[in-house]
């Protein structure tokens, strides 16, 4: 990046705000996904919506790729910029503007990390539903672009179903306010285009996102089996009997292994094929009497055991192996590719069967922990990356699982993003036109393609689209 | 001009693919989704506009074009899967046959939109059109998992997916639903669906209006959470006094401990509906938005609707409204001529209130459009969005309106 940038940067935003040396670019070099490594250009932290603004202005003027990012906890390699692209890190933009308990409605600037929000208005009886497995470190703008999900999604909804207004800045550095505090879109549903876009339409700077009562009543059972398809065929009887669980959560044997032998043990059954994790809530009668038929499908469906749990702190140790399970696959193997597939729940018993096959034929270590409620899987494979082979292994592995998914009917992410890493995935699922639809969506954002370029959406797989008008005269 | 029109549909379609309207307009009437694609493509190619149309019992048929394309004979349920509690199903399908199919297989979508029971889904999905059930389930975008769109030019656009939970490329769903067409017609729906519920009992209070809301909030602070808490009003309910009509649809447990909570929160007298009457009293409320020949809707939350429904009262009537009490909206239905309905527009805007027309005759559209004015920036953006989408601008939709 050029001194010339740099100072520019400087004048926007302070100097002690722009990051430019190699060791300081690299903590910027990756996000959560360990196969993706670029340093960018320079790092540029502006403190406000103004500054955000004005760099975004620069980056205009100046013809600059730029990408945003918040925590840098994503899975998909999206917060990553090449070295010819300004990085916008948004976190010290971390203040909860306004909570307006009676509404219901947070305003908060993109750095605000998810679990503060949560923390921030529990006095008033609420919370943030969305709570993906780095919600003490991701932020709030970081989900909007990657429509984070989480466990507790079954019930209440992915972050789109939770965001109602947004303050955009656009790459051309216009502000416009999408969508309204009530959750009515004034014209089209933009809000609904822009959440889940990977940063690629440009640059929310102020998020209105819809707060729930903490449920009056919640409960929490464990339910442990010897085989992964009775504990899926539970699933699909639970939902089947129209109850929708607060989460629905599953873990296989290598899992409750690993979660098991760490310093996370929550002491679920080490010989159990599958663990099933059920959660409950809403009125104290209507948990009960639902938890009920809940033990008795649970049995039916050949259960051996069935714990449960009321109290918070009973609850948390139920809770505590699948929330770290993640932590507890680190102590395996020195990387983790955690993929984020998604069937259609009537097929997760034999897509299970196929990644078994799958992982003995590579000789591979995979661990699943997912939410069975919705479908959406997260087989992870613990490897070493200084072994090529090995990790050639992986990326075949990666993708076979991908394409038998894809083959079930399903979707090659539910929660994590397309990014870079799943880009070369994404003509599986969609067709040429599709795809230049997307793009063409992308372009009335972005006509010059500047913010995350590159990522999502495989260029040389879209069909041509009519040029807008917009990109006519941009030329 | 008509006959050459009609004489290219048939040659395209068959000549049970293309009928005259009551107006001798010709109307193509494809039967799936790559016909519909052809037909858009030859408009679009030929330079003619097309009218967007489902079944022609919402939206009045009167845009000015050289046709008409209707999705009323794409009417069939391709494919419904209860394990997985998700269906795709052709634009042109009926509500009520939908409904029917679905609860064969003991399944439900949770959708209750105004309107008869014929109206297409592809109307439901593309007004964005929810009914009281918003309140417990979300409004329309979040029962459908994706669709597949004829864009104006004839390109074949499959937005989505069949799964319940999916982040794949940048939501372009989001676009049609509530897009009124102006971004394509859709032609298939991947819907979310629920298991038909065990119970579902309806419980009423009449009283003053003011009363009503106050309960309605108290009970939303109580946390209590039926699938619709909507207040109507006494033309819409066909009754003396103002109604709050709670219902409560899931498991017979926790129905049965929902009603019993309701009858201990504040001093409204409820009143079960018998079982017999409740489907013939949401069925009235919902045909009860087609009283008047235009529909509005306004985004409002519980404690702004008092003063919305007094500004309605104000600057219209009070005649047939219909408010979710906890949902975000209300829904006013009457006439009243433009410069009327833009005062009440404008108000709305200075309170910070999105105001869509829902349904109306042409030249309301015309000149109000469905959104009327965007704030700033959103215009272009839009603008740019319709481009892409209907780079001929083939398609008879007003969605801005005219000053």
């Amino acid at each position: 990046m050029t001194p010339e940038m740099v100072d520019a940067l400087g004048r926007i935003v302070g100097p002690r705000w722009v990051r430019h040396r190699r060791a300081e670019l690299a903590t910027y070099a990756m996000d959560g996904l360990p196969t993706r490594e670029s340093y960018p250009g320079v790092v540029v932290m502006p403190g406000s919506a103004a500054e955000v603004r004005e760099v975004v202005r620069l980056m205009h003027l100046t013809g600059t790729p730029f990408v945003a990012r918040g925590a840098g906890t994503g899975l998909s390699g999206g917060a990553v910029a090449d070295p010819d692209a300004v990085l916008i890190a948004l976190t010290r933009m971390n203040r909860i503007l306004k909570v307006d308990p009676v509404r219901r409605r947070a305003t908060l600037q993109p750095g605000v990390v998810n679990a503060r929000l949560s923390e921030a208005v529990a006095p008033h009886g609420l919370h943030y539903v969305p709570d993906p497995s780095s919600q003490a470190a991701c932020t709030i703008g970081g989900n909007v672009a990657e429509n984070a999900g989480g466990p507790h999604c079954l019930k209440y909804g992915v972050t789109t179903n939770h965001v109602v207004e947004l303050e955009v800045v656009l790459p051309d550095a216009t502000v416009v306010r999408l969508g309204s505090r009530q959750g009515e879109p004034w014209g089209p549903d933009l809000v609904g285009l822009f959440v889940g876009s990977e940063g690629m339409f440009g640059i929310a700077t102020e998020i209105v996102v819809r707060l729930e009562p903490i449920p009056s009543s919640v409960r929490t059972m464990l339910a442990d089996f010897l085989s992964v398809r009775q504990a899926s065929e539970a699933v699909s009887a639970i939902i089947g009997a129209g109850i929708v669980p607060a989460a629905l959560e599953m873990m296989d044997q290598a899992c409750v292994q690993a979660v098991e032998a760490s310093i996370y043990a929550a002491g679920y059954p080490t010989d159990a094929a599958a663990v099933l994790l059920v959660e409950l809530d809403g009125g104290a009668d209507a948990v009960e009497a639902e938890a009920t038929t809940v033990v008795s499908i649970l049995r039916e469906r050949g259960a051996r055991d069935v714990r449960s749990a009321t109290t918070p702190a009973d609850r948390a140790r139920l809770w505590q192996g699948r929330k770290k399970a993640f932590g507890a696959m680190g102590r395996i193997a020195p990387d983790l590719a955690v993929q984020d597939a998604v069937v259609p729940r009537s097929a997760l018993p034999d897509i299970m069967d196929r990644i078994e096959e799958i992982r003995g034929r590579h000789r591979l270590s995979i661990s699943n922990v997912f939410h069975a409620g919705d479908g959406n899987l997260h087989p992870n494979i613990s490897f070493d990356r200084r072994d090529p082979d090995l990790a050639d292994r992986v990326q075949v592995a990666c993708r076979e699982i991908m394409a038998a998914c894809v083959a079930a009917g399903g979707s090659i992410t539910g929660e994590h993003g397309v990014g870079s890493d799943k880009i070369d995935y994404m003509p599986l699922i969609f067709d040429g036109e599709t795809l230049a639809a997307m793009r063409a969506v992308r372009r009335a954002f972005d006509p010059y393609e500047r913010a995350n370029p590159g990522k999502v959406v495989p260029v040389h797989a879209c069909r041509e689209w009519r040029a807008t008008r917009a990109t006519r005269a941009a030329r | 001009m008509s006959d050459v029109v009609f004489g290219r549909l048939r040659a395209l379609l068959g000549t049970g693919g293309v009928e005259r309207d009551a107006s001798g307009l010709p109307r193509a009437t494809p039967d799936s989704a790559d016909a519909l694609s052809l037909v858009c493509r030859l408009a679009h190619d030929e330079g003619w506009k097309i009218r967007v149309e489902g079944n022609g019992t919402w939206l009045p048929s009167d845009a000015p074009a050289d046709l008409a394309v209707s999705t009323r004979a794409l009417d069939r349920v391709l494919s419904v899967s209860p394990a997985d509690l998700v269906a795709t199903v052709q634009a042109g399908t009926p509500l009520e046959a939908l409904r029917r199919r679905l609860a064969e297989e003991g399944m439900w979508l949770a959708i209750d939109p105004p309107g008869r029971p014929e109206r297409s889904l592809g109307s439901v999905v593309a007004t964005g059109t929810a009914g009281p059930l918003r309140h417990g389930f979300g409004p329309v975008r979040d029962h459908v998992l994706g669709c597949t769109v004829a864009t104006g030019d004839g390109r074949l656009v499959r937005a989505g997916g069949r799964v319940v939970k999916n982040v794949a490329g940048y939501d372009l769903t989001k676009l049609q639903v509530g897009g009124f067409g102006g971004f394509g017609i859709i032609a298939e729906v991947h819907l979310r669906l629920r298991a038909l519920p065990r119970a579902d009992v309806t419980v009423i209070a009449r009283g003053p209006r003011d009363a009503l809301t106050s309960a309605a909030r108290d009970l939303i602070a109580a946390q209590l959470l039926p699938g619709t808490l909507e207040l109507l009003s006494p033309a819409l309910a066909a009754e003396p006094d103002w109604t709050l009509a709670a219902r409560f649809a899931g498991t017979d447990a926790a129905v049965q401990a929902d009603v019993r909570g309701l009858s201990t929160q504040g001093d409204l007298v409820w009143q079960p509906l018998p079982a017999d009457r409740t489907a013939a009293f949401w069925s009235l409320v919902a045909r009860g938005s087609l009283g008047g020949p235009i529909t509005l809707r306004l985004g409002v939350l519980g404690d702004g609707v008092d003063e919305t429904i007094d500004l309605l009262a104000h600057d219209l009537d009070e005649g047939l409204v219909s408010a979710g009490a906890g949902a975000g909206m209300i829904r006013w239905t009457g006439d009243a001529p433009v410069g009327r309905l833009r005062a009440v527009r404008r108000a709305a805007a200075s309170r910070e209130i999105p105001m869509t027309l829902e349904r109306a005759p042409w030249p309301v559209r015309r000149a109000l459009g469905h959104f009327g004015a965007y704030r700033e920036g959103v215009g272009q953006l839009v603008g740019r969005l319709r481009d892409s989408f209907d780079p001929g601008h083939s398609l008879s939709v007003a969605l801005e309106g005219v000053e």
